[in-house]
């Protein structure tokens, strides 16, 4: 196995350009456990950690770009404000230590349908920022996942950068486990408010082949909100408008049962998380602190 | 490959490392610091808590040449067995050592905590201390120490050699 230290991005472009099969190593928190138990062999490995272009987050505008590897530690230290979903999917990752070293971009690498980082993104309407040596491409979060822990970027191509505006609006993430620390998600639920554009935008966690949007859910709610003039009035939401988001949520969601949970309780736990997203969110918007 | 890195305040050039084995792999089978232990090589027990470039890491998680020209602090460089660290004193004081394997994790979380805040509150500490796991479940002793740990070294405070002060 060979070892690539870069320090600097093109170095690691020009590595991964030569070497596709290098696995890319940012955090280890996926990776080194699949070596440790010999899951994988691969011919290299490249290490990330070197490249201070990828550690470091900007705002452009009103857009945050979160270089890759930015850890957990430093989302929910420095991004609460700007990117608060993500900051609370954050505080959930497993403990301390795998905060201070698991990154975002090596959540995305992953690209597992229960990554706690993609309900949020999802719900924000990220935009992942691909880079090779031939260029960089941006593609939108709706259209990165691929598959069961696959994406859209190429094997000459590395994640950089996660481009999310800064958030308009109350956002909320809910996920269910057996304890507070150290836990997979069973399920786990994002949702965004974008007031701005009168939008409603989710994202559903381990209950799926990828992570994914509940997009009929976002369109009923979307709507109805407009309809009864509720984001100009900020009223409180009838019960009956709030259990069929719950219940249209539930709809998008197609699980396994698996031995975190069964298919049928992730449906449940589903509906009953987006209820209760909807209902923080919306408290919050009607008290108007958003 | 070699790799050179700074532990507990001097330089190892170390030969031979294999380039998919862990840091702790390292310390413990190339550079003789067993004091992190090795239980469950997957980030869950906290057992192997180091101190890389001053933040707390489980050391299975980091591959040995990710630690190249960074500064790792072990249990090691917290304290000897002649001037034991604070921390380390409250653990014995409060009888939180059992079997003693998760201790050096949680000796190194600890300090990094009391660093942080001096005068954690209990939701404070368990929150800290919830990637550490103890299979003696002594988790109400561990607690104790923390507590015991935080009252002496708020009447004396220590120098603090995990690099994170840089
Ligand atoms: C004890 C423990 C608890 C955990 N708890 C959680 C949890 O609660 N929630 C959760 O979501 N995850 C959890 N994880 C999984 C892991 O911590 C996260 O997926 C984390 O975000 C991975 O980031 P990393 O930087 O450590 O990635 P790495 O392990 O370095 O890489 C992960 C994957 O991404 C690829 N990759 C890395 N960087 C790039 C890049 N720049 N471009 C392209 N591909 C790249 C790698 O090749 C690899 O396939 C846990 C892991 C452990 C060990």
């Amino acid at each position: 196995m060979e070892f690539l230290a870069a320090t600097t991005l093109s170095d690691a472009l020009a590595a991964k350009r030569e070497q596709p099969e290098a696995v890319p190593l940012m955090g280890g928190t996926d990776v080194m456990v699949e070596l440790n138990f010999d899951r994988r062999r691969p011919p290299a490995l490249l290490d990330l950690t070197g490249v201070r272009e990828l550690d470091e987050w900007s705002m452009d505008g009103d857009v945050v770009r979160l270089g890759a590897g930015v850890t957990y530690t430093r989302v929910i230290e420095e991004l609460g404000q700007a990117l608060p979903g993500l900051a609370m999917a954050s505080r959930t990752v497993g403990s301390p230590q795998i905060r201070n070293r698991g990154t975002v971009g090596g959540n995305l690498g992953a690209a597992s349908p229960a990554g706690d980082s993609h309900p949020p993104l999802l719900a924000a309407g990220a935009k992942i920022e691909l880079a090779s040596v031939t260029g960089t491409r941006t593609v939108s979060i709706d259209d990165f996942y691929t598959g069961v822990k696959s994406h859209a970027g190429r094997p000459d191509e590395l994640i950089t950068a996660v481009l999310v505006r800064s958030a308009r609006g109350p956002q909320q993430f809910s996920k269910i486990g057996t304890r507070n620390a150290m836990v997979i998600a069973v399920s786990s639920f994002g949702l965004a408010l974008h007031p701005d554009v009168k939008r409603v935008r989710t994202g559903i966690g381990s209950a799926a082949p990828t992570p994914r949007r509940a997009v009929e859910a976002e369109s009923f709610l979307s709507s109805a909100l407009e309809e009864h003039d509720l984001w100009e009035t900020r009223a409180a939401l009838a019960d009956s408008l709030v259990r069929e988001f719950g219940e249209r949520v539930k709809a998008a969601a197609r699980p396994i049962d698996d031995v975190r949970g069964t298919a049928a309780y992730r449906l449940h736990s589903l509906a009953v998380m987006a209820r209760r997203t909807l209902g923080w969110a919306w408290a919050d918007y009607a008290g108007g602190t958003a | 490959m070699r790799v050179t890195t700074t532990v507990n305040g001097e330089r190892y050039d170390v030969d031979d490392v294999w380039e998919g084995e862990s840091l702790l792999y390292m310390l413990r089978e190339r550079m003789g610091l067993p004091g992190s232990k090795n239980a469950c090589e997957q980030g869950e027990c906290g057992s192997c808590t180091v101190y890389l470039d001053g933040l707390p890491v489980c050391a299975c998680l980091v591959a040995a040449g990710q630690a190249g020209g960074r500064q790792v602090t072990t249990v090691e460089g917290l304290g000897s067995a002649e001037d034991l660290h604070p921390v380390q004193q409250a653990f014995i004081a409060a009888g939180a050592v059992q079997c003693g394997f998760c201790t050096p994790g949680l000796i190194v979380q600890t300090h990094d905590l009391l660093r942080r805040d001096p005068h954690p509150d209990d939701a404070e500490i368990r929150e800290a201390l919830a990637g550490n796991l103890c299979r003696c479940t002594g988790y109400e002793k561990i607690l104790d120490a923390v507590r015991l740990a935080a009252e002496t070294m708020s009447a004396a405070p220590v120098d603090d050699p995990s690099g994170a002060a840089s």
